[in-house]
């Protein structure tokens, strides 16, 4: 069908200001798939169903809106003390001199960059592969714009158990840059991998994310998306999981103007589980979308989201999350949780919690919730001598808490308590 | 058309259940107790859509000429507008020039002045249903109370409302019931100024195709400070081939007023789809309170999903005035889809919008249906209960709206939805929207979706119910809620309604 007039000038004139495709051999083909892909859908509107909420007109722009470096000098980095293997992107350029070398016992990690030189790769099987099957039913046209226009990433094959963490980070250095970068995850069978991310990255970020788990492996994901005010950005997570594998992913939020993160989450073997997690905290002109997509495919998953989102001075959080379970996956369990703490009369919570369900011995359940701050809470606390503000930075902390603790490490999780109840501390709601 | 969908698919056998009991069911399978025709002569406009039609049922009703331009505008909008595709239905293109758009019993074309004039062949339809005409105490199975309640009924056939009933005693009180193309005629000033003011022309596709076509249905006016002496009631019957019902509802409740109305519906059984676009609107002022209560129960299609009713509905409440107050309850149990989102505007400070469904589709039936709460006035709250069941092939769809708009301040509402799926063939899926604009109001939400429990069939198999029984009682249970919303005679007939619809599902 030919894309209507707006969507058609839309993407050109964001293909103008791209580079014309580059990449060689497997790389070069997928690449020109996602092209074609991205031509047949266009970009998203806001007309588009999963676009009602949040405006995408700033990540379709042929330039980034400029973004003011945030350099943080009140905390230690996150991840800071833990024995992990670092590679660093700068505004999306990979910085030799300040990453690791690429060699872990139980992995291998090679950059998408330097890659595309092998006839065969392993990534072939999952570039742009897992991307191209989560555009149905849903489209995600910034996701194959990102595997058409990806200028690196990395490719990191974990074929046993990683004896480190592997950790991406992100630094975010001029006030105009546009970073596109694509990861694949192959996870062996049995295998064991943990990935922290960490930083803004640029003004303008596009991330796609690819992983691929094997039965009975487990890949934990820890994402700490920074404090930066300005920054825009739209991630995506697509990942296929065995049977008996394990998917957990866990995002902390803090700021930003724009953040769009999808999640698209296939269990396709017996048994597996999936727990997704976020926390919010958003102040000002600051707008946060968490959309979620699990599909059940097999029978006796498991999948748990867990979102809550603290807004205050205008702040907006968006959740749309969705529960398919396919004919046949029966004994599925299906859980999702998405909740608001609005801390002024500016802050607005939009959701939407779908569930589609075509088995019958299945338990799905999700709840939403929304309001204010138990004003009751408060007083009590109060009356026991704590500060008004720190009372209200305690239940905070309590309404965060069920996400937090979807984090299997408890030291990272212990870190980023303690992160948020310091930021907590110094925003506070002006209303 | 959809191709002819599989007969001889073999039925799963569960445990617990013997070949015996299958059978029996399927044999019993797509039982619909009003599926019959009645024989009566038929005037038709000609078939087909256009503007000349539009002009015909206008004349036939004996509109003033503001009417007919409110009409003619409407047709020429509806005509530039796109068919909606977002609800999770799926069926073939509607050919809107393949079917009639006005149907009128011969007999009635001189309007009988009193019951005793009408057509026998009608009255005896609407007995055969269960809708005696006749001003007697009703209804069946309220034996005993002590005193027996009146229930007024207007009674609509195909394009044309047949009577009402009770009117006289309703007109001691104030209270105006009558088919809507009376009111035009008797009552201009009232229908003029409150038609269209809740549900515009320019609303939706299918609002849009009923304000051109609309032919009949009922009208309520209830004076400042009145409590409607009885319940009011509308019974729509579609019996005519190849044609569409377009009826419109308009209640108004002025200040500090009570009414509650119930609507039921249905239609034979036929091998074709007919074509069901209501609307009603209901105006809620000052201190008023509306219940709106509803059997849907139009032709499912039978167990191939072939025929059926698709039921088309815009409905929606206006809460104008402070602490006005609606409550819709729902049961649909018939249609091969429904589409229908009966919604509340909570403008008024303190008013209450109140949803209450079930909605049970079987067979090769789907029903994608839900509400709209929308706050707009300072402390107001909505309740939403919706239990959905599917059994058979069945899609049903929740899609629902909570709003709350930033001077709603203080504001509440609670949404449970729940799903009951029966048999693995089928699907139940959830849709909320919600919007949560200011902080001092509180939205829960919750949903789930399960299977008929186990334990709870095997219980009741054990004290000697056979599996349909059970079944039908453990879903009365899971409607309880809702079911107990009802008017009494209403509860009734939902009950045992619940029990027919699932008919066949067990298996």
């Amino acid at each position: 069908m030919a894309l209507p007039k707006a969507k058609e000038d839309a993407l050109a004139a964001r293909l103008a200001a791209l580079p014309a495709l580059s990449g060689k051999g497997w790389l070069a083909a997928a690449r020109a798939e996602a092209l074609a892909r991205l031509q047949a859908m266009g970009l998203p509107a806001r007309r588009d169903e999963y676009w009602r909420y949040t405006d995408p007109a700033s990540l379709n722009a042929p330039e980034p809106l400029p973004a003011k470096r945030f350099d943080v000098t009140d905390e230690a980095a996150p991840f800071d003390g833990m024995d992990r293997l670092k590679i660093v992107f700068v505004d999306g350029v990979f910085d030799a001199a300040a990453s690791d070398d690429l060699a872990l016992a139980g992995v291998s990690i090679e950059r998408l960059a330097t890659a595309e030189e092998k006839d065969i790769h392993w990534a072939q099987g999952i570039y742009g592969v897992l991307e191209a099957r989560g555009q149905t039913p849903v489209a995600r046209p910034l996701a194959a714009l990102n595997s058409a226009f990806a200028t690196d990433g990395v490719l990191i094959h974990a074929t046993g158990r990683a004896s480190k963490p592997v950790s991406l980070i992100y630094v975010h250095n001029s006030e105009t840059s546009d970073a596109i970068l694509h990861h694949c995850i192959k996870l062996d069978p049995g295998a064991e991998l943990t990935l922290l991310e960490n930083g803004p990255a640029a003004a303008r970020f596009s991330k796609v994310m690819e992983v691929d788990i094997a039965d009975g492996a487990s890949f934990h994901h820890i994402r700490l998306q920074g404090r930066d005010h300005e920054r825009r950005a739209v991630t995506h997570l697509f990942a296929r999981l065995g049977a008996k594998s394990d998917l957990r992913s866990f995002t902390l939020t803090a700021n930003g103007r724009l953040t769009r993160n999808e999640a698209v989450v296939e269990l396709t073997g017996d048994e597996g589980r999936a727990h997704l997690a976020g926390a919010t905290v958003g102040d000002g002109g600051f707008h946060h979308d968490d959309t979620v997509f699990i599909t059940h495919a097999a029978v006796a998953c498991e999948s748990r989201q867990v979102f809550k989102k603290v807004l205050m001075n205008g702040a907006t959080g968006v959740f749309q999350g969705k529960i398919l379970v396919k004919p046949g996956a029966q004994k599925t369990d299906g859980y999702q949780i998405s909740q608001s703490l609005l801390l002024d009369e500016d802050s607005q919570f939009l959701a939407k919690p779908e569930l589609e369900i075509y088995a019958d011995d299945v338990k799905c359940s999700h709840g939403s919730t929304s309001g204010a701050i138990d004003e009751t809470a408060l007083f009590y606390l109060q009356s026991r001598g704590v500060p008004r503000r720190q009372a209200q930075a305690l239940l905070v902390l309590a309404f965060l808490a069920e996400a937090i603790e979807e984090i299997a490490d408890e030291a990272i999780a212990e870190d980023i308590r303690a992160r948020l109840e310091r930021w907590l501390a110094r925003h506070g709601s002006k209303g | 058309m959809t191709a002819a969908l599989d007969t001889s698919e073999a039925v799963e056998i569960r445990e617990g259940v013997d070949r015996g009991t299958v059978e029996t069911v399927q044999a019993m399978a797509g039982k619909y107790k009003y599926g019959w025709e009645t024989e009566i002569e038929t005037e038709y406009a000609p078939k087909g859509l256009n503007e000349d039609i539009v002009r015909l049922i206008s004349q036939k009703n004996g509109e003033p000429s503001w009417l007919l331009d409110w009409r003619l505008d409407a047709f020429r909008r509806w005509q530039k507008m796109e068919e909606p595709r977002w609800a999770m239905v799926r069926y073939p293109e509607i050919d809107y020039q393949d079917q009639y758009y006005y149907a009128k019993p011969k007999s009635m074309a001189k309007k009988p002045k009193s019951l005793d004039e009408v057509d026998p062949k009608l009255l005896a339809t609407y007995a055969k249903l269960g809708i005696p005409l006749k001003e007697q105490m009703l209804l069946a199975g309220v034996e005993g109370e002590a005193e027996p309640r009146k229930v007024a009924v207007d009674a609509v056939f195909d394009s044309v409302s047949v009577g009402t009933t009770f009117k006289a005693e309703l007109a001691r009180a104030g209270v105006i019931f009558c088919s809507i193309s009376e009111a035009v005629r008797e009552h201009p000033d009232l229908v003029r100024k409150y038609l269209g003011s809740v549900v515009p022309p320019t609303d939706n596709f299918f609002a849009t195709l009923n304000s051109a076509v609309f032919s009949d249905g009922s009208f309520v006016y209830i004076p400042k400070g009145v409590r409607c002496p009885m319940e009011l009631s509308t019974y729509f019957r579609i019996n005519a081939e190849n044609t569409g019902q377009f009826e419109r509802t308009l209640i108004v409740a002025d200040e500090g007023s009570y009414v509650s109305y119930l609507e039921g519906c249905t239609a034979p059984k036929r091998d074709t789809n007919q074509l069901h676009a209501a609307v009603v609107e209901i105006v809620i002022l000052k201190d008023a309170e509306v219940k709106y209560s509803t059997v849907q129960n139009w032709y499912p299609g039978d167990e191939n999903g072939v025929g059926g009713i698709y039921n088309f509905v815009t409905k929606r409440a206006d809460c104008r005035g402070d602490r006005a107050k609606v409550m819709w309850t729902q049961v649909e149990t018939g249609s091969a889809i429904t589409w229908k989102y009966p919604s509340c505007i909570l403008r008024g400070d303190d008013s209450q919008g109140e949803f209450y469904s079930i909605a049970i589709a079987n067979n090769a039936q789907q029903a994608d249906t839900g509400t709209k709460m929308i706050h707009l006035g300072k402390r107001t709250k909505s309740r939403i209960v919706s239990k959905g069941i599917s059994a058979g092939r069945a899609q049903n769809t929740y899609r629902g709206l909570v709003s709350m708009h930033p001077k709603a301040r203080d504001s509440r509402n609670y949404t449970q939805c729940d799903s009951l799926l029966i048999g693995d063939k089928c699907g139940a899926h959830t849709v909320p929207y919600i919007e949560v604009r200011n902080n001092s109001s509180r939205v829960e939400h919750e949903a789930t979706t399960s299977k008929v429990d186990d334990d709870q069939l095997f219980y009741c198999r054990s004290r000697g119910m056979d599996e349909e029984e059970a079944v039908a009682l453990v879903v009365n249970g899971f409607c309880k809620e809702v079911l107990q919303a009802l008017p009494m005679e209403f509860a009734m007939e939902a009950q045992s309604l619940v029990a027919i619809s699932l008919e066949g599902s067990v298996g």
